[in-house]
């Protein structure tokens, strides 16, 4: 069975104000126990599969993983080649806060294995990297690229946002050409999203900060798509950009609904059992994490067996954030029935109005219809 | 058990008068357990609220009745009937039957809020067929109660002597004893003549799907029992009398019910519509003179369209209108097409209130999910040919050539006010065409304003407007008064340049312009961004006279996949499309159903 591999290590030296995710700063719980615990997950995983894995891509994500030890990134490593096949070939990325890295530091996560490097820049303006609440500035940012670099890293991914309060077309132009002079491989640029709950989100509702208009949004949205592309970047993704044969394998595991496993703490995992696959959730917090391997059991929580219609609308609206889009025949193969007669209507209307496009047994977005995607995906739920 | 032992003295007929919230039904429960009419173990909270609905808003629908046994500490033992009113203004025919029946009322009053518009109706209600109205301050156990000002309140605003007003907490148990006592003391027993025929008022019915109709009635005169044939006086319609008895709470059989007592019949009476209530029942061959004043038909004034959203579910809910009928005879409904939305029903209502109540049960009830076009009220059309033709719609309006003139109904309309509030309500009643009858300075800040007003003008905000002007202090009654000629034409609303026909409206022409301007400027907020842009346009005849633009969706992206979790992203898609569920789609355009009720926001 092939299927994707994630680390979840859900410690930031501090949480970031647009961030609602399950990561954490002063948690009591050490790095060390924490992997510990992780390493014991993976063997017991490895134990309750129905059949071998073997993993095409490993994935550290966060939280902020570039704060482990390298030393415990090597032992999750070889851990994962011994127990899940990771092939010798694998994407192995790390994500990595700009702010938590030195020359080192790099060097011994390549010498782990970690041959991908997710670097969160987030913006080149100091300005605005205080308003995010980041660790680091834009100089770190800068050296921890040429950094990384120097320590052999060839497949550096750079994180941008765009639509930041305050932040104008121009503005986010020079970002893009910036993050451009440094020749990543591939680079995700995403628009602001204000979470419920996050301080980020309460300044906005207060009117301490601004978010631009929507047409400076839309336009920031397209400027990327047009920079990037003119630089040789493909758009594969929404918001994700690569130079040829640097996409992330790992996230189109994702949007292609393989298989995936998830370890740590809140870590999300996907297998593709009969009929329609099953998808499930790590507990968020640590200490309870740990408390349930300590008694020899998975911390699986939230376990949901897929129903025939929730596939299908996954299928969908998964693979549709890729712009190759989805292959027609294939869906015929997953689900019996034709997408073309299950949803009829929808896709008479959606091309209808020039938001998807059928060609060639695939059906896509439409380049218009990229940042109205939820338009298209609500229609298949 | 024989009726004919009861010593009509020991009778005591009375109505609990509350607002919402003021904790009605809660000191109905503590009244019951106290004379051991409810045990704890069949204990529910709220017994008098039966349905859902009723509890969940606070609100009583149809009215129930429960005889109490109360031992008084005179020594003697007292029978009290407790008989529940609905409170609001659409339910005022039903309030003044129920309060007939009764002797006296008790005003309960929360001790923190003070009076409350809609007590102030129920209360006139009661003291105009001089009741007996004694006041019961409730929650004083509150730390915002503030009795003393409460009292106060009570004699400047309503006029009877609150110096002796019980204190009490339904919640907890305090003044039950007081209130019960005071109900002996104060209120007079009935007078009546077991000896005389039989005259009874219908004061309540509903149908039973087991035993059909049950009639509530107030035996003024004679005596009732199994067997007995009895006669509806206003449809001369007989019946033999199956079962009598009373609720205490749940049905006893009684061998007969007899003058100044309150029970129920059962008389296999088919159809809710034909035990009206304020009807006199009598015997069949032994009739009473006379039949009770104040009878009167009610007819629905207020009519909506009600569209099924998944146009499957028409078959649905034609059954469910069948079912609430057989419930309540006030409403009505007939089938109705509509370009735009397809197959519905016109629905009649007795005013606004009961429209909502009636939607939310075929929705919660009955799981449909409706489209509801605004309320409008019936129009009489003179055609050229000599030919009148009645309306409810305006799509129902005949081509503009055949019509000589329309005309629209008149209601008097009665505002009780404290003085402070007069200007505000005068300023309103001229905004809605009314012509000014009376202003009566009832005491000293007491006022009631009577005006003629256009029905159609209050079935849109009037008695909102009403409530805010005049902080919720104002109340309001109405009765039917006569149809007007009126200068009143079509507004047509465009979608995208089709006129969307479930939107179009018949409104007076010299508000055509201001209320076709407001209204496209509200419907343009209440229409979502869609993915082309939307058009809002009024229109008289083929004159457009406003127009607005919901611009196109721009932006609507998901951002990061954070570690593989698709469920967030599904539920972020779901809450989105929950949002969609209650649209209607009329062309192309998907409109919610606020839009077709974005009338009644607009002011003017």
């Amino acid at each position: 069975m092939q299927t994707a591999l994630y680390i979840h290590f859900p410690f930031c030296l501090k949480k970031c104000l647009y961030c609602d995710f399950n990561s954490l700063a002063g948690s009591p719980v050490k790095a060390e126990a924490y992997v510990d615990g992780l390493l014991q997950e993976m063997a017991l995983r490895a134990g309750v599969l129905s059949e071998p894995a073997s993993a095409p891509t490993l994935y550290f994500g966060g939280g902020t993983p570039s704060l482990m030890d390298p030393k415990l990134v090597g032992r999750i490593i070889d851990t994962a080649a011994r127990l899940y096949h990771l092939a010798s070939d694998a994407e192995i990325t790390l994500e990595a806060n700009p702010g938590t890295l030195s020359k080192e530091k790099l060097a011994e996560f390549r010498s782990a294995g970690v041959n991908r490097l997710s670097l969160g820049v987030q913006a080149f303006d100091d300005r605005q990297l205080e308003m995010l609440g980041r660790v680091h500035n834009a100089s770190q940012a800068l050296a921890a690229y040429g950094l990384a670099r120097d320590a052999g890293f060839t497949n550096i991914s750079i994180d941008l946002i765009h639509s930041l309060p305050g932040e104008t077309v121009d503005m986010w132009g020079t970002e893009l050409r910036k993050a451009l002079a440094l020749q990543p491989e591939h680079i995700s640029a995403y628009a602001l999203t204000l979470e419920e709950g996050t301080p980020l989100a309460e300044q906005a509702a207060t009117g301490v900060v601004e978010l631009p208009a929507e047409t400076d949004a839309v336009r920031q949205f397209e400027l990327t798509t047009e920079l990037l592309q003119a630089a040789g970047y493909e758009q594969y993704e929404i918001s994700n950009f690569a130079r040829p044969g640097f996409r992330s394998q790992h996230n189109q595991v994702y949007w292609r609904r393989g298989c995936y496993l998830g370890f740590g703490a809140g870590a999300h995992s996907f297998l593709r059992e009969a009929p329609h696959g099953v998808r499930w959730k790590n507990a968020d917090l640590p200490e309870r994490y740990l408390a349930t391997l300590a008694h020899r059991t998975l911390p699986e929580e939230e376990m949901h067996t897929l129903s025939r219609r929730e596939a299908i609308s996954e299928w969908l609206f998964l693979g549709l954030r890729m712009l190759e889009g989805v292959e027609l025949a294939e869906f015929e193969d997953e689900f019996g029935g034709a997408v073309t007669d299950l949803f009829a209507n929808e896709l008479a209307t959606l091309t209808g109005q020039g938001l998807l496009l059928m060609e060639g047994g695939r059906l896509r977005l439409s380049p218009a219809a990229l940042i109205v995607s939820n338009q298209v995906f609500l229609r298949f739920l | 058990m024989a009726s004919e032992n009861i010593q009509i003295q020991k009778i005591r007929n009375f109505s609990i008068i509350a607002h919402i919230d003021h904790g009605k039904s809660t000191l109905a429960d503590r009244l019951l357990e106290f004379t051991g009419a409810l045990s704890d173990r069949d204990k529910q909270d709220q017994f008098l609220d039966k349905m859902d609905l009723e509890r969940e808003r606070g609100i009583t629908i149809k009215a129930q009745t429960v005889r109490l046994n109360y031992h008084a500490a005179d020594g003697r033992d007292y029978i009290l009937n407790l008989i529940d009113t609905p409170g609001h203004v659409d339910f005022t025919y039903e309030v003044s039957r129920s309060l007939a029946a009764c002797e006296g009322a008790l005003l309960v009053v929360d001790a923190s809020q003070g009076v409350e518009a809609q007590t102030l109706a129920n209360v006139y209600l009661a003291m105009d067929i001089n009741l007996e109205v004694f006041p019961v301050l409730n929650k004083i156990d509150l730390p915002a109660a503030d009795p003393e000002r409460v009292r106060q309140e009570i004699e400047e605003i309503i006029g009877i002597d609150a110096h002796e007003a019980v204190m009490a907490s339904a919640k907890e148990g305090i003044g039950t004893r007081e209130i019960l006592e005071e109900i002996v003391r104060k209120i007079p027993p009935p007078i009546g003549d077991p000896a005389k025929p039989l005259k009874a008022l219908l004061f309540d019915s509903w149908y039973d799907q087991y035993q059909g109709v049950i009639i509530l009635v107030r035996i003024i005169d004679g005596v009732v029992k199994k067997g007995d044939k009895i006669q509806l006086m206003s449809n001369r319609k007989s019946y033999e009398v199956l079962k009598a008895g009373v609720f205490s709470p749940v049905m006893v059989e009684a061998t007969s019910l007899s003058a100044g007592e309150v029970g129920f019949l059962i008389a296999g009476i088919k159809d809710v519509g034909d035990a009206k209530v304020g009807d006199t029942v009598t015997l069949l061959h032994n009739p009473c003179a006379a039949a009770l004043t104040g009878f009167k038909e009610v007819k629905p004034m207020v009519f909506s369209g009600l569209y099924p959203i998944d146009t499957n579910q028409y078959e649905q809910l034609r059954d469910a209108l069948a079912k609430l009928k057989l419930n309540d005879s006030s409403f009505s409904y007939d089938p109705e097409t509509s370009v735009a939305l397809g197959f519905g029903f016109r629905c009649g209502f007795l005013g606004l209130l009961h429209m909502e109540i009636i939607q939310e049960r075929l929705e919660r009830e009955f799981n449909l999910e409706l489209i509801t076009t605004a309320p409008t009220v019936v129009y009489r059309v003179h055609k050229i040919s000599g030919e009148v033709v009645t309306i409810e719609s305006a799509n129902m309006l005949p081509p503009l050539g055949e019509i000589d003139y329309l005309e629209e109904p008149f209601i008097l309309a009665s505002i009780h006010v404290p003085n402070d509030y007069v200007g505000g309500v005068l300023a309103l009643c001229e905004e809605k065409r009314g012509v000014q009858r009376e202003i009566k300075y009832l005491t000293q800040t007491r006022v009631m304003i009577i005006y003629e007003m256009p029905l159609n003008e209050i079935v849109l905000d009037f008695y909102d407007r009403l409530k805010s002007i005049t902080k919720g202090y104002a109340s309001l009654d109405y009765e039917h008064l006569d149809y007007r000629r009126s200068e009143l034409i079509r507004l047509n609303i465009l979608i995208n340049n089709e006129i969307v026909d479930a939107l179009s409206l018949i409104i007076h022409r010299d508000k055509a312009y201001y209320r076709g301007r407001d209204l496209v400027a509200k419907m343009k907020e209440l229409i979502p961004r869609q993915m082309f842009e939307v058009a809002i346009q009024a229109a008289i005849g083929s004159k457009v006279i406003a127009r607005e633009t919901v611009k196109a969706m721009r932006k609507d992206v998901l951002a990061k996949c954070y570690g593989g979790d698709i469920s967030r992203k599904r539920k972020l898609l779901e809450k989105q499309k929950e949002g969609k569920k209650r649209m209607k789609n009329v062309g192309n355009v998907e409109l919610p159903q606020e839009a077709f009720l974005a009338i009644l926001k607009v002011e003017g």
